[in-house]
């Protein structure tokens, strides 16, 4: 094949898998309106395009399939037949079977070996069914000469045992026929060597159609519309536009150095062309940017048939409907959740959704509603996706999640309705009673949110049980260029992302002591009367101190609040410098696991400063583990001692066989691990657990008094030991594991009598299932075992004892 | 004269040591560099190279030498690994050399531990020895992040 041809074949697959994906669209809306004839006619054209283009490429049996598929439709659009669930089913399954030959054509270069003989007489069937129903009532006289009706550049022909059979199809075809395909293969080879430039389709022809149906007017559907913009429009290669964007980055910072520089110069004329130059970097970067913008109708366009197929795949009856089809967003971010959003949709019909006997029973309508909703919303895309289905059960789902041990039965006591709802975010969880091939295997939904979040997106479900379940998904517009706040912490500059940002505060000196307030040792704030928890930023970041000149310093706290997954926690920063739109440029291999920064941006100074993943560092801080939460919850009961609330603990035996407890919501796992698991990093016991290296409390090191805990601390393992009992516990955002003797028993008290510790790392001695118990006090367990800092310390202490 | 190959050179803690010329994008000096916090203390920071993002790598801790005095600037060898440019901090640039393969002798077995990885071998010079650096070895971070992690 020569150059020239197979730059035509490539140009027929771009145009024909768009003409394919305007057929799902339009046979599904037809199927709802059967009488829409503008639709039809556009239908028609679409396959006939195809036909006539690949007969002219000599793809015959692709052609063939074309062919019945065009005869059926010719009598639909002469109204002999009136299009019906089995025809259309008949229609899209002929869609499909030219999509597989396409893509066949795109990688062999050829129209493969099968010519899909049962599709071709399942066609011919139905359409000779309507011709026999027709032949009855109706007469049509087939003026125009059979042979007209075969495209003059297919080298075959047309099959005559379909034409024959057929004779009434061909009837009205061949002024149609025609100026389509004069119109279609004309702009094919006129692209050929050039920049491919979106052909008008089946424009020319238009009026003629119009003219030909009953004057009875169908509405101008937006369909027509489309073709008149086409026109305008060129195609332009997707390497041409990242090209164009990376430039315009590069300008964005040229951009701030030369606005930098030019606030320090004293010269008019220089002031004068950088804010010029502001103005047109602004527009142009605007500009380019929505060149890479698409409406997100592009992806739905393709629901319509997934909801039909799914629908009738399940025997439910389900509508569609679209709001905010414009809507749009960076061709990245549509690309990345196409595929979240596709596995959503089939998720809601087969699950939402109800059987329509079951939405008679409950007195709704027999058929299901989904709405899609997509608005802007303070520089953020929000999708819904809305099922008027049965909703979610959170007792079912609740049940479930302690059946599978994805959380404890305390735990799921404790979570929120929402709380409980987001569990189906989780691996490798489905509530779905039976397995579908579409959904209910509990893979998708955590895929779904693994795939949002990377974009920088979250997804939120909400649902009432009996009336339908949304599940809410938020990305941002764009990930190359983003407006941010930057601040400055330990002398270097830090970038947040302006999308996680709520408000600033700032506390003046001398309303720090009083404003700033402590629960239990954790910093709060108290916000419009609500209690917001505080990060330090260069604690968080093992930074030094406030790096500014001490008389710069003015003791006044500047608290930036930031939004994470739904909460909310006020960060502490030196200094509060400007809002900057900042190039996002991605974090090296290197440096991926440091989970604080998502990415680096160079500044106004050719400087380069790291931009916070406010995300990460909520969880580095604790703010949005949950486990915290709860744990925190069990500490105030502790605490407080709450009158007669019962509580559940896990019991177990310490050192000397003493009896222990600690709150069941401070537990993580149980765990066992085999000796030769236990290694040794410094004096510390440590063990690999889950990709992450745990460290591990001995609890009768801890225990042992003060004198032999040195030695204690040095003894490794001993290999022939038998396996040891970890509990893996979660304290201020850290994992690690206690050693203990033997799990005894969970169980649930009061334990309200109580007495004071007689020794450290003991919060109490309380009373539990009638006997003396030891509740451990974790922070003070952590302190004394001092995973971190003093570590050195007490080994070079060691060294100098022995 | 057969094999020979052209070796960018530079010290270390007064050790020479190369690397292909081939795999060296450029040479440049002292630059402004942004400390990353909780990375792996091999990353000395980021630094921004005509618009491109480059992480520094301390090759004197990569390689577990003593550290570099404080009043000692670093030059920047920067190097195209797999995973996009880096830059190696090292003390000094010295001169290009041209070896021939047949001075190329492996490590010695008594060079052990995560060294022994990044060290291909040396080439014997007439005077002293050019240690030869792996690249890929030498950029990734995986052993050295583990540990990172596990002194959080």
């Amino acid at each position: 094949m020569s150059d020239n041809d197979s730059d035509i074949v490539k140009d027929f697959l771009v145009e024909s898998y768009e003409n394919l994906d305007r057929l799902d669209r339009d046979l599904v809306g037809l199927e709802k309106n059967p009488h829409d004839k503008e639709a039809l006619a556009g239908v028609f054209r679409t396959i006939h395009t195809i036909k006539g283009t690949c007969g002219f490429l000599g793809f015959n049996k692709l052609e063939k399939v074309a062919h019945v598929g065009e005869n059926l439709l010719t009598r639909l659009r002469d109204g002999q037949l009136t299009l019906n669930p089995e025809l259309t089913t008949a229609l899209l399954g002929m869609v499909d079977a030219v999509r597989q030959m396409l893509k066949e054509i795109g990688s062999t270069g050829r129209d493969g070996e099968i010519d899909y003989p049962e599709l071709r007489e399942n066609l011919t069937r139905l359409q000779q069914a309507g011709a026999a129903a027709e032949s009855a009532g109706r007469e049509e006289v087939p003026l125009p000469a059979p042979e007209e009706a075969i495209p003059p550049a297919s080298p075959e022909g047309i099959p005559s045992k379909d034409m024959a059979l057929s004779p009434a199809s061909v009837a009205k075809k061949p002024p149609a026929k025609k100026a389509p395909k004069a119109a279609k293969i004309q702009p094919a080879q006129g692209t050929i060597g050039s920049q491919a430039v979106e052909p008008a389709p089946a424009h020319a022809e238009e009026p003629g159609i119009a003219k030909r149906e009953d004057a009875a007017a169908v509405p101008q559907t937006p369909e027509s519309r489309h073709h008149d913009t086409a026109a305008e429009t060129i195609r332009v290669g997707i390497s041409v536009l990242d090209k164009l964007m990376t430039l315009v980055g590069e300008l964005v910072l040229a951009r701030n150095q030369l606005l930098q520089i030019s606030n320090t110069v004293e010269d008019a004329s220089l002031q004068a062309v950088s804010q010029r130059m502001n103005l047109i970097a602004t527009e142009l970067q605007e500009g380019v940017m929505k060149t890479r913008m698409q409406p997100i109708g592009n992806i739905w366009s393709q629901f319509p048939r997934t909801v039909r197929d799914v629908a009738l795949g399940c025997g439910k009856e389900v509508g569609i409907e679209m709001e905010g089809k414009e809507t749009e967003l960076d061709k990245t971010i549509i690309e990345a959740i196409k595929d979240p959003l596709t596995h959503l949709v089939r998720n809601s019909v087969d699950h939402g959704v109800e059987l329509p006997e079951d939405r008679v029973k409950a007195g709704k309508r027999r058929s299901g509603r989904l709405i899609l909703r997509a608005f802007h919303e303070g520089g953020q895309v929000n999708i819904e996706i809305t099922d008027d289905g049965a909703g979610l059960n959170a007792d079912r789902i609740r049940k479930k999640a302690v059946e599978r041990a994805v959380i404890t039965a305390e735990q799921a006591a404790r979570m929120t309705e929402r709380e409980i709802f987001n569990l189906i975010f989780l691996p490798g969880f489905s509530t779905a009673e039976k397995v579908t091939n579409v959904s209910g295997r509990g893979v998708g939904m955590d895929v779904v949110k693994t795939n949002v979040e990377r974009i920088g997106g979250t997804v939120d479900v909400q649902s009432s049980l009996g009336r339908g379940t949304t599940v809410r998904v938020k990305i941002p517009l764009t990930l190359a260029i983003i407006p941010a706040l930057v601040v400055t912490c330990g002398g270097d500059r830090y970038a947040i992302p302006q999308v996680s940002l709520l408000e600033l505060v700032r506390l003046e000196a001398d309303k720090v002591a009083k404003g700033i307030e402590l629960v239990h040792g954790a910093p709060v704030y108290r916000l419009r009367g609500r209690l917001l928890p505080l990060v330090y930023l260069n604690r968080e970041l093992k930074l030094a101190a406030d790096a500014r000149p001490a008389k710069e310093q003015d003791g006044a706290v500047n608290i930036v609040v930031l939004q994470a997954d739904e909460r909310q926690f006020g960060l502490v920063v030196d200094q509060i410098n400007d809002t900057e739109e900042i190039v996002v440029k991605p974090l090296r291999k290197q440096l991926k696991t440091v989970k604080t920064f998502a990415g680096s941006s160079i500044m106004g100074d050719g400087k380069v400063a790291l931009i916070l993943d406010v995300l990460g560092l909520a969880q580095r801080a604790s703010v949005v583990t949950e486990t915290r939460d709860r744990a925190l919850a069990g500490k105030a009961t502790e605490v407080a001692g709450t009158a007669g609330e019962k509580q559940t603990f896990l019991l177990f035996a310490g050192p000397g066989d003493s009896r222990m407890a600690i709150p069941l919501s401070t537990l993580a796992r149980l765990e066992e691990f085999p000796v030769s698991q236990v290694e040794m990093s410094g004096s510390q016991w440590v063990t690999q657990y889950r990709g992450h290296i745990l460290p591990l409390v001995r609890l009768n090191v801890v225990l042992e008094e003060r004198r032999n805990k040195l030695r204690a601390m040095q003894a490794p393992p001993t290999a022939d030991s038998a396996p040891i009992q970890v509990l893996v516990l979660h304290h201020d955002g850290r994992s690690f594991g206690l050693v203990v003797e033997r799990i005894l028993d969970i169980v649930e008290d009061r334990a309200d009598v109580r007495s004071a510790s007689t020794r450290a790392s003991v919060l109490y001695s309380v009373l539990i299932g009638d006997r003396v118990t030891e509740l451990l006090d974790i922070p003070a367990i952590l302190r004394s075992a001092d995973l971190s800092a003093a570590q050195p310390g007490l080994a070079r202490a060691a060294e100098v004892a022995n | 004269m057969a094999n020979t190959s052209q070796f960018c050179t530079f010290y270390l803690d007064k050790l020479l040591f190369g690397v292909e010329l081939k795999g060296v994008q450029e040479v440049i000096r002292s630059l402004d560099m942004t400390k990353v916090p909780l990375a792996p203390a091999v990353v000395s920071g980021l630094i921004n190279l005509r618009g491109q993002i480059v992480t520094a790598v301390d090759l004197r801790r990569r390689l577990e030498l003593d550290l570099r005095p404080a009043d000692m600037l670093a030059m920047n060898v920067v190097v195209r690994s797999e995973d996009g440019a880096v830059s190696l901090l090292v003390d000094e640039i010295g001169d290009v050399v041209e070896v021939e393969e047949d001075t190329f002798e492996p490590p010695p077995e008594t060079l052990r531990g995560s060294v022994r990885t990044m060290i291909l071998g040396v080439h014997k010079l007439t005077d002293r020895l050019m240690h030869v650096l792996d690249i890929e070895k030498a950029c990734q971070m995986t052993d050295v992040v583990e540990t990172a992690v596990a002194g959080r």
